[in-house]
């Protein structure tokens, strides 16, 4: 168990993806001092926490749309600040919370502005754009939807949309912010899976965060918790997930039993007891 | 990465947009806008041919047509190109215009409502017009000059006070209300301080007019629209990213905050340049993207956006002077027509489908 200052421990020297010495504030408000981090190359990480411990607001910083106040994010070896905003765009997508579908778009002409980032003024379309966005579709299975409307979708198919379109920018770095939010279990499942076969494949290093523990658990090859804008615990599911750990970092007891279907650790919550008080 | 160079054989994905390429260049058009658009421009030609055409001095089409050609005598080239042709030429032009600055700012602030006389840049302009031909008693390009200094003072202030991290759409939606209130108030105060004789020559900057339009405008209107193709063609993209959420726009490389700015910069240029050129004309730049947008499917995009305010202008005008002839009628009361029925209509749409 790894809980005193983690990311030392597991950083290797020259992953693609690294913040240094974080501090991240919006306006007045801090939220994370010295915040240091290291993404293992080629993993599926997750990073979990209560709800404002900055976990969004990291990935909003490693993706460079919040810039940070000291420190500095480090992609390939280089300050992100340093990088021209295509260039980021080619090695490193994000799929934020929240997006906004233009009205009356299809879903192959909104996963085709996954290219972007590859386009030049006068040159908008190439043959390497079909195949990006062609993979994209069949990756996340919504071939047979390219030519419906966006607006016509359901919440499920609708995300699967948004992936394609992340998955269409082909960057070697893809993060992602609560992709399953207002997804049922089904659906939830089907996005973690995707997400996971993209990481088995070794194309892509995929960095999530995500608001369920136990999924979270499941499908990270690598686990970020973190509370109050630092780094509690990283590392594998299995090695730091106790409940010292999550009591550390939800202020909730509970006992952790092996996933029956996986054997990653599967967090129960204590039962409540009749004056209120939990049962630990 | 392997896995998608081994496949670089797949069949073209399934697209609405269609290409055009040559060499190594390509270009991402979609049919049914360039369709539409077409459509547009030749209806406006078409009434453009009317109007040149009908007047004190009528003549037939093929007659325009022959002395545009320059076939004809002199008493015919003096109707057409001294008085008819700036008029039109003025009229599609300050259309382009307006159509190009309602889509820019429609965009920007992601709302129907975001054109420029509600976020009170056109009243910023009528009020520096005004100011400036009561002061310098209507002097030759007092008020053109004074349209331009209150539109961009009036943007510069609208933006800086929507300017909290950023600037997002609905606060400057919001803030150009309030301005738009002010100023109004600002001209009712300085046409009551006026003398009569001033008042009448400022109403002009009240209610926009093409009378008397004459190749001086056209330079005018026609050097604004010239200078901003390019910078227009080259941020539509980044336009139609940046809709999709500022978060979303920068992951895909595009610089957020320097092409909102530059897309104001060039909204607001195109805006001042209409009003200078023939006053506040209304509901122009807030119907035309959206009734092209209904017409071509899709979000809104500058040039269908621009041709569709072309045709607006041409057809209000021609309504102007034919519909009540002898009365001067200024063109800006057609359009309010128009566009004030139009914008009742979008109101209750969207009322319906509860998004307002």
């Amino acid at each position: 168990m790894k809980i005193e200052n983690p990311p030392a421990a597991d950083a290797l020297p020259g992953n693609r993806l690294r913040a240094h010495n974080l501090s991240l504030r919006y306006g007045e408000r801090v939220v994370a001092e010295n915040l240091s981090i290291d993404i293992p190359d080629g993993s599926l990480t997750m990073i979990v926490g209560p709800n404002a411990c900055g976990k969004s607001t990291l990935l909003r910083a490693l993706a460079r749309l919040l810039p940070p106040e000291r420190g500095s994010v480090v992609l390939d070896g280089e300050d992100i600040a340093k990088y021209p905003s295509k260039e980021v765009a080619r090695r490193l997508g994000l799929l934020p919370q929240t997006s906004i579908a233009p009205d009356g778009i299809t879903v192959a002409d909104l996963v085709a502005r996954g290219r972007f980032p590859h386009q030049k003024f006068l040159r908008q379309w190439s043959a390497d754009d079909d195949v990006a966005v062609t993979n994209a579709l069949e990756r996340t299975n919504t071939g047979d939807l390219a030519t419906r409307y966006v607006d016509e979708l359901s919440g499920g198919q609708r995300q699967r949309v948004w992936l394609a379109m992340a998955l269409a920018q082909e960057t070697p770095l893809l993060l992602l912010d609560e992709p399953t939010t207002y997804l049922d279990i089904t659906h939830q499942v089907e996005v973690l899976d995707l997400c996971a076969e993209l990481q088995e494949s070794g194309e892509r290093t995929i960095v999530v965060v995500l608001h369920e523990l136990n999924l979270a658990a499941r499908y990270a090859t690598h686990l970020i918790a973190m509370r109050d804008g630092s780094v509690v615990a990283g590392g594998s599911p299995k090695e730091i997930v106790t409940p010292e750990l999550i009591e550390k970092v939800y202020q909730l007891p509970c006992s952790i039993i092996d996933d029956p279907e996986t054997g990653t650790p599967l967090v129960i919550p204590a039962a409540r007891n009749r004056t209120g008080a939990r049962c630990t | 990465m392997s896995a998608v160079k081994t496949a670089r054989r797949a069949q073209a994905a399934p697209h609405t947009a269609a290409r055009l390429a040559w060499r190594g260049w390509s270009v991402l058009w979609s049919p049914r806008a360039v369709l539409a658009s077409a459509a547009v421009v030749l209806v406006a030609l078409g009434f453009a041919l009317v109007q040149l055409g009908v007047g004190d001095y009528p003549m037939s089409p093929g007659e325009v047509l022959a002395t545009l050609t320059g076939n004809r005598g002199e008493a015919q080239e003096f109707v057409i190109f001294d008085l008819r042709l700036p008029r039109l030429l003025t009229a599609g032009l300050v259309g382009l215009a307006l159509g190009a600055s309602g889509a820019i700012f429609q965009s920007v602030t992601r709302n129907p409502l975001g054109s420029p006389e509600i976020m009170g840049f056109t009243m910023g302009a009528s009020a520096g017009a005004v100011a400036m031909v009561l002061v310098f008693g209507g002097q030759e390009g007092s008020g053109m000059a004074g349209a331009l200094i209150g539109g961009f003072a009036t943007a510069a202030t609208v933006y800086g006070l929507a300017n909290r991290r950023g600037i997002q759409g609905f606060r400057l939606i919001l803030v150009g209300v309030a301005a738009t209130a002010l100023l109004d108030s600002l001209i009712s105060y300085l046409l009551l301080r006026a003398r009569l004789q001033d008042a009448e020559s400022a109403y002009t900057w009240l209610v926009g007019s093409l009378n008397g339009a004459d190749w001086q405008q056209v330079q005018i209107i026609g050097l604004t629209v010239i200078v901003m193709i390019v910078p227009v063609l080259a941020i539509g993209n980044q336009m139609r990213l940046l809709e999709m959420g500022d978060d979303l726009a920068q992951g895909l490389g595009v610089r957020v905050k320097p092409t909102r700015l530059r897309l104001l910069l060039i909204g607001t240029v195109l805006c001042a340049g209409a009003v200078a050129t023939a006053g506040p004309i209304a509901f122009v730049a807030l119907a035309a993207p959206q009734i092209m947008r209904r017409l071509t499917g899709g979000s809104v995009s500058i040039v269908p956006a621009a041709l569709m305010g072309a045709l607006i202008l041409i057809v209000s005008d021609l309504a102007a002077q034919r519909v009540w002839p002898d009365s001067q009628m200024p063109v800006g009361i057609p359009t309010l027509c128009i566009g004030g029925t139009y914008l009742a209509w979008l109101l209750y749409q969207q009322s319906r489908a509860s998004r307002l």
